[in-house]
């Protein structure tokens, strides 16, 4: 087994028992002894352990030369022909690491008629755009896009490829990353670069969000990571940039998909995209109904945000799923998140703590939602809701 | 119509505590549950055989105790089930368990239709499943929220999209990943339990499925953790109290210039 501690070592401290998220360490006649069945080598222990007692071996077969590989990508989500903000995002993102390591950011964008998307690219700091346009590629196709960005990634060796967790990127660059047999972090919320090895770390929120873990890719390239929708800002344009534009054709037989996409359905009732929205009003058990929900919507329209709701509400049919916040709906980052009548459970919170600004209205002052909330108001929602929607209207003349 | 769908045993987080202490999760006596996003696939694996016949078989990789979960889903009405667990498996990352599936999958062969849930809810990935379709080298959809209509040879399904939805047809064997909107997973029956008791789950190991064992387990795993760390936890800032109308001229003072 690759993990073992040594005996001789081990004082019993209990430093690695505190530290295993999965439970799997007792301590056994005052040593330290690990479940293999529940283990799943995450290494936690190694860490935790002042005495270097725990062994984790790890044999790699293959020698990777790294230096074959440079350079940072953003892969450029387009929908309809427009580049998607989280692209921006990366971009952003993708400069600071570039610069890092002294290399080009390049984005790659597939799709058809990209013109003034391609500059676009260049003026959120791209150096490069490789660009592929077919009508194969106008909307994305799992398969197309695959086989596309896989060639792109075999003839160019990048060193780090980014990408959105969209709906898109997350089916996309599974696959990708598949193909090149590479490593693949989803939801970072930290990137940045080990200044001695030049690796990519990668961090992201582990068993459901109250741990973080730090996760490279030593020995495959590219180093592949994704990133959610608003975790990075999008940076400044700068129109004198300069870029240079390489466009790739490939042979139609790459470009064939086993699917087939035969209409596309914007639904009105979301028009506020959750994700998307800077201001969230959510409501949850609190409300008592599904009126109710009218004097959040109120506060809504005067914000100019996007109604959530909890699960309580969405279960008692009070909002469409399509609203709900939280693990089993939607994962959001607004700059400000109002939650009323929220009580706050862990299930909730995964999915909006990383909120800028939490404003929590509810009638419990015991509600496990004050513990995040920025602001806790501790009163009657009926009341202050419609208070502040008044107070809004006049400062925001709606 | 044969299909195979794939879940995964989680801890059931609506008993997750945590330590305030150390801020992580106290996992002590959490209850292991299948990853309720694959109750969904469960569900309208049972569903599209009520309608078209065929076998349908559940699969998972985990440890032994994960066999509780299969039979879980037997219960609900799915016929056979294969558990994947060998101690070579652990720490696999998403290219490698998915590695690990599909070869077990190509041993399960011919099916028409793969089903997932869309991610699992411990790990939030949303990999394996595209993961395992691109190993068979075989289409996918994913965020399948509604399965509209099963051919022959293809499936016309609604996937969910961030503003609304599209639909697909994809040519059979095809994977899909589902999510919550598809269907109301079925409780279990008791006759189903009954069955779902005294059914036999087949245990693969490694070598029963023919995987390659540079590419599973922690050697198979391009990604590697370096650290585990506790962020420190969000505090909670201000509360306020009193006259509704105070309330508000603070509140709206404090956030305007952030609208």
């Amino acid at each position: 087994m690759p993990i073992h501690i040594i005996a001789e070592k081990c004082t019993g401290c209990r430093l690695c028992i505190k530290a295993c998220p999965l439970n799997a360490i007792k301590i056994i006649e005052k040593k330290a002894v690990i479940e293999l069945d529940l283990c799943n080598l995450c290494g936690a222990c190694v860490d935790a352990c002042k005495l270097n007692a725990i062994i984790l071996e790890k044999t790699t077969r293959h020698t990777l030369d790294a230096t074959r590989y440079s350079g940072v990508w953003v892969f450029a989500e387009q929908k309809k022909g427009k580049v998607q903000s989280v692209a921006f995002e990366l971009l952003f993102k993708g400069r600071q690491l570039a610069e890092k390591l002294n290399t080009d950011l390049s984005a790659v964008i597939l799709g058809e008629k990209l013109e003034e998307e391609i500059q676009e690219l260049i003026w959120h700091g791209a150096d490069n755009v490789y660009v592929v346009e077919d009508k194969q590629l106008a909307n994305f196709q799992d398969e197309p896009y695959t086989n596309a960005l896989v060639e792109l990634i075999k003839k160019y060796k990048p060193g780090i490829v980014l990408c959105g967790a969209t709906s898109i990127g997350r089916a996309l660059i599974s696959r990708v990353a598949v193909r090149i047999k590479t490593g693949l972090t989803a939801d970072c919320t930290g990137l940045d670069i080990d200044s001695d090895s030049a690796i990519l770390l990668q961090t992201r929120p582990a068993f459901g969000g109250n741990i973080m873990a730090t996760i490279i890719t030593p020995n495959h390239r590219p180093q592949m990571a994704t990133v959610r929708h608003k975790v990075f800002p999008e940076g400044s344009t700068d129109m004198k940039r300069k870029g240079k534009i390489i466009r790739e054709k490939f042979d139609g037989r790459l470009l064939l998909s086993r699917t087939k996409l035969l209409d596309i359905i914007e639904e009105v009732e979301s028009t506020v995209n959750l994700t998307e929205a800077d201001i969230i009003v959510s409501g949850g058990r609190g409300m008592g109904g599904a009126q109710n929900f009218k004097i959040l919507e109120e506060l809504a329209y005067v914000l100019g945000g996007a109604m959530g709701a909890s699960r309580a509400a969405v279960d008692s049919d009070w909002m469409a799923y399509s609203h709900q916040v939280g693990q089993t709906g939607k994962t959001v980052c607004p700059k400000i998140y109002i939650a009323c009548g929220i009580s706050g459970q862990i299930q909730h919170l995964v999915g909006m703590q990383s909120s800028k600004i939490i404003v929590a209205i509810n009638k419990d002052p015991d509600a496990p939602i004050f513990k995040v909330a920025t602001y806790g108001i501790v009163g009657d929602l009926f009341e202050i809701v419609p208070a502040l929607t008044k107070r809004f209207r006049e400062i925001l003349k709606k | 119509m044969d299909i195979i769908v794939c879940i995964k045993q989680v801890p059931e987080t609506t008993q997750v505590r945590i330590n305030p202490a150390t801020n992580t999760l106290i996992r002590e006596g959490v209850k292991a549950i299948i990853n309720p996003f694959d109750t969904y696939a469960i569900e309208e694996a049972v569903r599209l055989k009520e309608r078209f016949g065929g076998k349908t078989t559940v699969i998972s990789m985990g440890p032994p105790q994960a066999e509780e979960a299969l039979r879980e889903a037997m219960a609900m009405g799915l016929d056979e089930a294969v558990l994947l667990t060998d101690r070579a498996f652990a720490g696999s990352d998403t290219l490698a368990t998915s590695y690990i599936v599909s070869c077990a999958i190509e041993k399960l062969t011919p099916f028409d239709l793969i089903l997932c849930g869309k991610q699992a809810s411990d790990g939030d990935t949303a990999q394996v499943g595209p993961g395992i379709s691109t190993h068979l080298d075989i289409p996918q959809v994913t965020y399948v929220k509604k399965i509209r209509e099963v051919g022959n040879s293809y499936a016309l399904v609604e996937r969910m999209t961030e503003e609304g939805y599209e639909i697909l047809k994809v040519a059979l064997p095809a994977l899909l990943t589902v999510v919550k909107e598809i269907n109301e997973p079925r409780i279990p029956s008791l006759r189903g339990m009954m069955r779902a008791k005294r059914a036999q789950v087949l245990c693969w190991k490694a070598q029963d499925i023919s995987a390659d064992s540079g590419r599973i387990g922690l050697d198979g795993s391009p990604t590697q953790v370096v650290k585990i760390f506790t962020p420190p936890p969000r505090k909670g800032g201000q509360i306020f109290e009193g006259e509704t109308s105070d309330i508000v001229e603070k509140l709206v003072e404090l956030l305007k210039d952030q609208i």
